[in-house]
């Protein structure tokens, strides 16, 4: 019976790809007893934050301390030392191959358009100390034209893929499209593995990041906008990468950028958009609530992951003391029993260690990929609210010159009134782009809207599979490991 | 079904004891003791009482006084009904109700009986075996105030009162106190003994450290449950936002989840009551063997003293007859302690031996019992969903 889900869930594909703007959030992640709560919770921040609330969020970024000039990676001179990390086999490895029969009728979303592998694997580490960062290698295997080989390798650094992200959103966000948003910075776990700490924290932590790029990428490659996107193709195909300058600590992008935050958030609050369009306004609600309720599952999910690492915690310790009784009974075979139970006890913590990491890797991080989705989401409705607001300026604007040139009709100043004419025809002009402007967004948001909903139906229908099917091998495993104990315990004599 | 975590005690079909039933009022549990008898001793063959936990610990302590059963394993007392959980979450229950939806509420609820439940078995359990082994012992089932507190039909308040004012729990603190001290600095000619104390003093460590153990993976599966709860609450506030087929698929992943809450639940429970109640009793049960040895040491020690007396009293050439009294009183007093206590270890660990043997028995295969059944839960799911 297990073969039949097996098949389906083969080629699945996890991820998913919606152009959006990112709004970075802050999850708490329940503290507590928590272990590693640090490498389980996203909790700094990411380029373009848009949050209203925050608008120094620009001011904690990776500080890396390596110089700024342009520094190809892949060189040819000497290396610095490179020291690779030990790829941990903690996450499911997923396909972004969706093979599975689309029930696409309104684009010609081809089949071929989707083959494309994209992996993210064998993080190295370049240089020590405060100096040194993670490269990634970017493995891309795919038979479409617009690459011009079928298997390209580069490496990658993490501020590579922050670079990528923050072209593609300026470039596309305005016109409506969700640019899937690249992954979280993080101080703490940066700092760890910097410094050098080889303890399964910074492992994770590599492999928690090293798993978000991958799903990154495979989320851009799925739109096809951003497939055929010149600077996704070049992070994907070129050896050498210019250094992305803008995601430097400070610098005077950064400035800008923290600027520009600023006056978005104001001008958030003055629009008061009349909305003609009744599904923008249902939509815009069904995310709101989304959101919500997203980011309370989300919540519980990481407090289950918490949990669930302490009972394995819990459970081995417990399997100690269990031996140490074995040790002091002094009946034979109750002593035998004991011992035996003890290592069931052990057997059945690695079992709930590994059941943490797919609760983790399957459901918790994918949940959180989409809480940041569901950001960018709204953050491009907030988009169509700008261009809305451009057209009615624009409009404003032009009857004002209506007017001026009236006024002009009396005075009989000829240059002026010249002048006046043709800059009502400037505006009306204005006028028009703003209202093309302002459907063509509204036109590739109901699209994107429509991708997004049943992508992320399909996403996690597959997920929640694949998750049961993870809860199944625990209890098969349970299963097995009781069975063998119940002799020993009868065998106490 | 037997719940007691020693021994089938009931065998002797002489005197046979359980607790059927027990009632939570406020504060106070009451318990009904179901008593049948072919002992001519009693008055009736067939017959229930109501008692509280507090008549339980005056009967323990009364015993524990009575002079005669120095040599003996005392059954340790059944601990105090604790009901502090499922009473917080009552208090939670219904200061939040206004803010839950009908659904929420009734799960709590739902909760919450589940958990005074657990509670309760527990409490009965602990209090019943307690009974049991007064019940199985030669010795004890003789016992007057056992008698008393089996038959008595009006209320055992008075009696208590008038109990703690006679003895006041002394000669109880008295061994509470240094007991590993006296108990490791005998010199012991016994080589049954000295055995007996270099297990009973590390295996009492060990098996405290194993109950605190068994006690927090309880509690971690617990927890888990809890968010399996979350979980399936937050998805059904997601579900109903959807609408179309999207709506059903995530309403039947909140339904599994919700049923792996009460299976893992179910799992936590059995854990407890199986294996951390038994760690429990036994911890308490070492104590009281820990006990037997503390007296059998003071005994001992009472005899070298008197030797000392009679020696004293020799060369004084005063008082000699009574000094050579009190020392074959001491003697006899040890030897008896020495027999007796040599048979009560003895069946102790027997009694030991089978009770783990029978709990760990029961714990695996409930183990594999929720497993199977998760496993179904689980598969049926899948199939459900895939088919969708």
């Amino acid at each position: 019976e297990t073969s039949k889900y097996r098949s389906l869930a083969g080629f699945s594909s996890v991820l998913f790809v919606v152009l959006s703007l990112v709004k970075v959030f802050l999850s708490q992640s329940p503290e507590a007893a928590c272990l590693s709560a640090e490498d389980i919770s996203p909790s700094s921040n990411g380029p373009r934050d848009d949050d209203p609330d925050d608008l120094f969020a620009e001011a904690t970024e990776e500080v890396s301390l390596d110089s700024p000039e342009r520094q190809p990676i892949l060189s040819d001179g000497p290396s610095p030392a490179i020291t690779p990390v030990t790829p941990v086999m903690i996450s499911p490895r997923v396909d972004v191959f969706d093979r599975s029969p689309d029930q696409d009728e309104d684009e010609e979303e081809n089949r071929d358009t989707f083959d494309i592998q994209i992996s993210v694997s064998d993080p190295e580490k370049v240089g020590d100390g405060m100096n040194a960062y993670m490269v990634y290698k970017v493995t891309t295997k795919t038979s479409l034209s617009i690459f011009s080989r079928d298997e390209v390798c580069v490496k990658r650094r993490f501020s590579d893929f922050l670079g990528l992200y923050s072209k593609l959103a300026s470039k596309y966000m305005h016109m409506g499209y969700i640019v899937p948003p690249a992954p979280e910075k993080s101080i703490v776990g940066m700092t760890k593995v910097k410094v050098g700490k080889e303890d399964l924290s910074s492992v994770e932590f590599v492999e928690k990041r090293r798993s978000a790029l991958e799903r990154y990428l495979l989320r851009t490659v799925k739109h096809p906008a951003l497939l055929k996107d010149p600077d996704v193709l070049q992070f994907l195909e070129s050896s050498e990468l210019p250094r992305a300058v803008s995601t430097q600590a400070l610098s005077g992008a950064g400035i800008l950028r923290m600027v520009n935050k600023a006056a978005d958030a104001v001008n958030k609050m003055t629009i008061k958009m009349n909305e003609s369009d009744a599904w923008f306004e249902e939509k815009q609600q069904q995310f709101e609530n989304l959101d919500v309720q997203l980011r309370k599952l989300h919540a519980s999910v990481e407090s289950l992951v918490c949990h669930r690492k302490e009972l394995s915690v819990n459970t081995a310790s417990f399997a100690k003391s269990a031996a140490m009784l074995g040790n002091s009974e002094d009946h034979t075979a109750l002593s035998r029993a004991l011992s035996q139970l003890a290592e069931v006890e052990e057997k059945i913590d690695q079992l709930h260690q590994d059941q943490s990491y797919a609760d983790f890797y399957l459901i918790s991080e994918l949940l959180g990929d989409y809480v940041r989705l569901i950001t960018a989401v709204k953050g491009v409705f907030d988009q169509r609210m700008k261009a809305w607001a451009k057209w009615q300026d624009a409009q404003v604007m032009l009857q004002r010159k209506r007017e001026a040139e009236a006024k002009l009709q009396y005075a009989n100043k000829p240059d002026k009134l010249q002048q006046a004419t043709d800059e009502i025809r400037e505006w009306e002009g204005k006028v028009q782009q703003g209202e093309r402007d302002f459907e063509q967004i509204s036109k590739n948001i109901r699209r994107e809207v429509g991708r997004f909903e049943k992508d992320r139906v399909k996403d996690f229908r597959v997920v929640i599979i694949k998750y049961l099917e993870s809860l199944v091998h625990t209890q098969q495993q349970l299963i097995k490991y009781w069975e063998a104990f119940l002799p020993e315990a009868k065998a106490i004599a | 079904m037997v719940r007691s975590v020693s021994v089938d005690l009931n065998n002797d079909a002489s005197l046979v004891i359980d607790i059927p039933d027990a009632l939570c009022e406020r504060d106070k549990v009451k318990f009904t003791i179901h008593i049948k008898t072919t002992l001519s001793s009693f008055q009736k063959s067939e017959f229930s009482v109501p008692r509280q936990h507090e008549d339980f610990i005056w009967l323990h302590d009364t015993i524990v006084e009575t002079e005669e059963y120095a040599g003996l394993i005392i059954p340790p007392a059944p601990p105090k009904p604790d009901f502090e959980g499922p009473r917080e979450k009552m208090h939670k229950l219904g200061e939040g109700e206004s803010s839950m939806t009908k659904e929420e509420y009734a799960k709590m609820k739902q909760e919450l009986e589940a958990e005074y439940l657990a509670v309760f078995k527990k409490t009965v359990q602990v209090h019943e075996v307690f009974l049991q082994r007064l019940s199985s012992h030669p010795m004890f089932r003789k016992d007057r105030n056992f008698q008393i507190f089996l038959e008595y039909d009006q209320d055992l308040t008075v009696r208590r009162k008038n109990a703690k004012e006679m003895f006041g729990g002394f000669f109880k603190n008295m061994v509470k106190s240094a007991d590993e001290v006296l108990i490791s600095g005998v010199k012991e000619v016994d080589e049954f003994f000295e055995q007996e104390k270099i297990f009973l003093l590390d295996y009492s460590s060990k098996i405290k450290d194993a109950t605190a153990k068994a006690e927090k993976m309880t509690r971690s599966h617990k927890n888990v449950a809890d968010d399996y709860n979350h979980i399936s609450g937050a998805m059904n506030s997601i579900a109903a936002d959807n609408n179309t087929a999207f709506k059903k698929h995530l309403e039947k992943c909140a339904e599994v989840f919700e049923k792996l809450r009460k299976l893992e639940d179910r799992v936590a429970s059995d854990q407890e009551l199986k294996l951390t109640e038994l760690l429990r009793y036994y911890t308490r049960d070492i104590q009281a063997a820990k006990d037997l040895l503390y007296r059998r040491a003071r005994a001992l020690a009472d005899y070298e003293n008197s030797n000392k007396t009679l020696d004293k009293a020799r060369l004084k050439g005063k008082d000699i007859a009574q000094a050579e009294e009190n020392q074959k009183q001491c003697l006899r007093k040890f030897d008896k302690l020495s027999e007796s206590g040599k048979k009560e270890l003895t069946s102790f660990k027997a009694r030991r031996v089978v009770a783990f043997r029978k709990n760990l028995i029961e714990m695996t295969e409930l183990e594999i019992k929720h497993a199977k059944n998760s496993m179904s839960l689980l598969q049926g799911s899948i199939e459900i969903l895939n088919s969708n």
